[in-house]
């Protein structure tokens, strides 16, 4: 009998928009990693002295680790040996000080992907800080914000300019012995954003990062480290995308996040790396780790994220709510189709007083995707009156994918209040015919009940954004039905 | 306007239509009335492309045009609508959402602008009242929580937002109190014109006291058996669908 289901397992290959490569000159590093890759890579990057020996100490440490495995995802053994760790544009010496003197060619990228940084400049409200395989090429609005005293750079030239903040706060949320890719990512990360915002000043604009992946074999590694002080408010976002290319490439970022007194910072992810073929050959492994510190009393830290992308997806951006009254947020929309894996959550670790965090997660599984969410939410004796409120929900379409749920609570409280929902859903052949009686096709029905789905999770993100992130959803979705 | 000839159709590898004949010119109404299983609803379906009901003979030729070629999402916008006996429920999707998209597929397929925020909804609050729904209903997901007789009120409001050429309601009297009852007639009263026919697929003779059909056809093991005019409709009430069944014996002995 045909029905709707069978529309729905005629997965059609969904071209990957994002596949191009850009042809610019690339500095790389031959594969593999010992000291001298390191002591290369620092090199390079004119680094201060403390930042090899934290490199260092970071890589002697990650020899003695070994590959986590707890995670319900499967892929071949990683060669860390076969991998580069740095590629970047060749450009004059010193960092590019204008857009002028940016290749044409990553420019062009960049419009390929609907961020032109010149429009950018003109136009938009948006600051962004494009990373190009390892480096960060321009930073727009810089003098703009600069004028705040707010600092938006490159991780690099943060290192050259601002040590004294690095060296105060690079590891102070994710240690360089964290875990095995944080470990990884400590001692060879080539670039990335940072982020900082003074007393009192709210951001008057997004600040955005835009991550690219060009070169074939190339790890990106890239840092992020945001410091809000007290009273401060930033909003943040992250976009990437990779090529396509047959092998499957590592992406092993660390972000710190760090929220003084009555901070906010509110971080926002579209991630879109190369998921794969149908076929679930090539894509990228992204295995990230985030972890926002709310130091501060009454801070505030909120992650978004919109998860289409990727192989495998490995990450559990977390909160540790350390200052009294503080709140964390976690709101995810993870998307798998075709052979896509995630395992994806959060941890909230509560140890102010009368601290609070919201998990609102909401999978969506399609094709012969899997979707974990794993979440832990951890209350602390000192804790008193902590909150936390979880909603964890699965969506299938057709019926080869699979959602799993492992949320984990260690509750050390009794005036503690903890609240956990969780539902499974399935888009019906009922629902199909529902719509397509009613004028709209499979694809866009299917659209619809998802982003009806997700709405939740939108709204917390930036209004252009989240059209972004409704789009970007349809395209990975596309296919899933017939 | 729809012209049906020798239709077969089979659920599951189950013959259920064995050969349906008839036609509907615009600005008819035409009941199909029967006993359960006679067919009714898989008629109903079949006429909006329901997959899983499979055509096995015979043709459906709508608007000079081969309907039973068309996707059901072109049916739809080629002005086939169906007005569910279950009324499906789509979480997240608000009704007026849904509907704007629904509309507008239907407009740009005629070549028509489609209606942007505003418009729609003033249009919406003409057609409120067509079916005395509650406004707040449009905020709401698509049927999700709704009542029973808020679900068929619902369809009915699709319908005079729609302005479909072919309605077909498929048991939209099933589960409705009387007062319901009237509330839905009365907007599918108002929905009738010259240019538009309307198909009422029921089981039992109260709904069309309200929606007086011009045509009855009576639906027996998937075939008509007998047609009449409103009449027909009252003697079955009286007499039975057995006595159909026996005249119709008769006949063929």
């Amino acid at each position: 009998m045909s029905t709707e289901t069978d529309r729905i397992e005629q997965i059609a290959t969904q071209e990957y928009k994002y596949g191009f490569v850009t042809e610019v000159d690339t500095d790389v590093a031959p594969p593999g990693l010992n000291e001298d890759v390191i002591r290369m890579l620092s090199a390079k990057k004119n680094e201060p002295e403390f930042m090899l020996e934290w490199r260092l100490k970071a890589y002697r440490h990650w020899l003695t680790m070994v590959e986590p495995t707890w995670a319900n995802v499967h892929y071949p053994a990683i060669d860390y040996q076969a991998i580069r760790y740095y590629a970047a544009p060749r450009m004059k010496p010193k960092g590019p000080d204008s857009l002028d003197e940016v290749d044409k060619e990553i420019l062009r990228t960049y419009e390929k992907l609907g961020i032109s940084l010149e429009e950018q400049k003109r136009l938009t409200g948006v600051a962004v800080d494009a990373v190009f395989d390892s480096v960060s090429v321009a930073t727009t609005f810089k003098d703009k914000l600069a004028g705040l005293g707010i600092i938006f750079c490159s991780f690099s030239e943060a290192v050259q300019q601002h040590p004294e903040l690095i060296k105060k706060y690079l590891g102070s949320v994710v240690p360089y012995s964290d875990n095995f890719f944080a470990t990884l990512n400590s001692a060879v990360f080539s670039d990335g954003s940072f982020c900082y915002i003074p007393k009192g000043v709210r951001c008057p604009m997004e600040l955005s990062t835009y991550f690219r992946i060009n070169t074939a074999d190339v790890g990106q590694f890239e840092r992020t480290l945001i410091v809000a002080e007290e009273g401060s408010y930033v909003s943040y976002l992250e976009g990437c995308t990779a090529p396509i290319r047959d092998t499957n490439q590592l992406h092993a970022a660390v972000v710190e996040l760090v929220a003084l007194d009555d901070a906010t910072i509110k971080y926002s992810t579209v991630q879109n790396w190369y998921p794969g073929d149908k076929e679930g050959r090539g894509g990228i492994y992204n295995f990230v780790t985030k972890r926002g510190k709310c130091v501060g009393a009454r801070s505030k830290i909120s992650w978004t994220q919109v998860e289409t992308g990727s192989a495998i997806t490995w990450k559990y951006p977390g909160c540790i709510l350390q200052g009294d009254d503080s709140i964390g947020e976690f709101y995810s929309v993870a998307v798998v189709n075709n052979l896509q894996q995630a395992d994806t959550g959060t941890k909230m670790i509560h140890i102010g007083k009368n601290t609070r965090s919201t998990i609102v997660s909401k999978g969506i599984s399609a094709g012969r995707g899997q979707n974990s969410y794993r979440g832990l939410v951890k209350i602390l004796k000192k804790a008193s009156g902590a909150r936390n409120y979880s909603q964890c929900d699965s969506l299938l379409i057709g019926d080869k994918c699979g959602a799993h749920t492992f949320p984990y609570l260690e509750v050390s409280n009794s005036s503690s209040q903890v609240e956990h929902e969780a539902s499974t859903s399935k888009i019906s052949d009922d629902q199909l015919f529902y719509c397509r009686q009613r004028g709209i096709k499979s694809e866009d029905a299917v659209n619809m009940i998802v982003n009806g789905y997700c709405k939740e999770v939108f709204k917390q993100l930036p209004m252009e954004f989240a059209v972004e992130a409704q789009k970007l959803l349809g395209v990975s979705l596309e296919g899933s039905v017939g | 306007m729809l012209k049906i000839r020798g239709l077969r159709a089979s659920v599951g590898g189950k013959e259920i239509l064995k050969g349906v004949d008839m036609a509907v010119n615009a600005g008819e109404v035409h009941a199909i009335m029967g006993p359960n299983g006679s067919g009714k609803s898989t008629l109903a379906h079949v006429l909006a492309g329901r997959e899983g009901y499979v055509v096995t003979g015979g043709e459906v030729v709508y608007e000079g045009k081969n309907l039973l070629e068309l996707a059901p999402e072109l049916r739809a916008r080629e002005g086939v609508f169906l007005a569910f006996q279950y009324p499906v429920e789509i979480p997240g999707v608000s009704n007026t959402y849904f509907l704007k998209a629904s509309l507008n597929e239907i407009r740009k397929h005629r070549g028509l602008e489609e209606l942007d925020a505003v418009d729609f909804l003033s249009l919406v609050r003409q057609k409120l009242k067509i079916v005395d729904i509650d406004q707040d209903l449009l905020n709401r997901p698509v049927n999700a929580g709704f009542s029973g007789g808020e679900k068929k009120r619902n369809e009915i409001f699709q319908m005079a937002v729609l302005e479909p050429r072919l309605a077909i309601l498929d048991e939209t009297d099933s589960g409705l109190d009387i007062d319901a009852l009237r509330t839905i007639a009365g907007g599918v009263n108002k929905l009738r014109s010259s240019d538009k026919a309307i198909m009422v697929v029921t089981h039992y003779q109260r709904l069309l006291h309200y929606i007086v059909p011009d045509f009855v056809h009576v639906l027996l093991d998937g075939r008509i058996v007998k047609s009449g005019g409103k009449e027909l409709a009252l003697e079955l009430e009286e007499k039975g669908y057995d006595w159909v069944q026996e005249e119709v014996g008769a006949q063929s002995r």
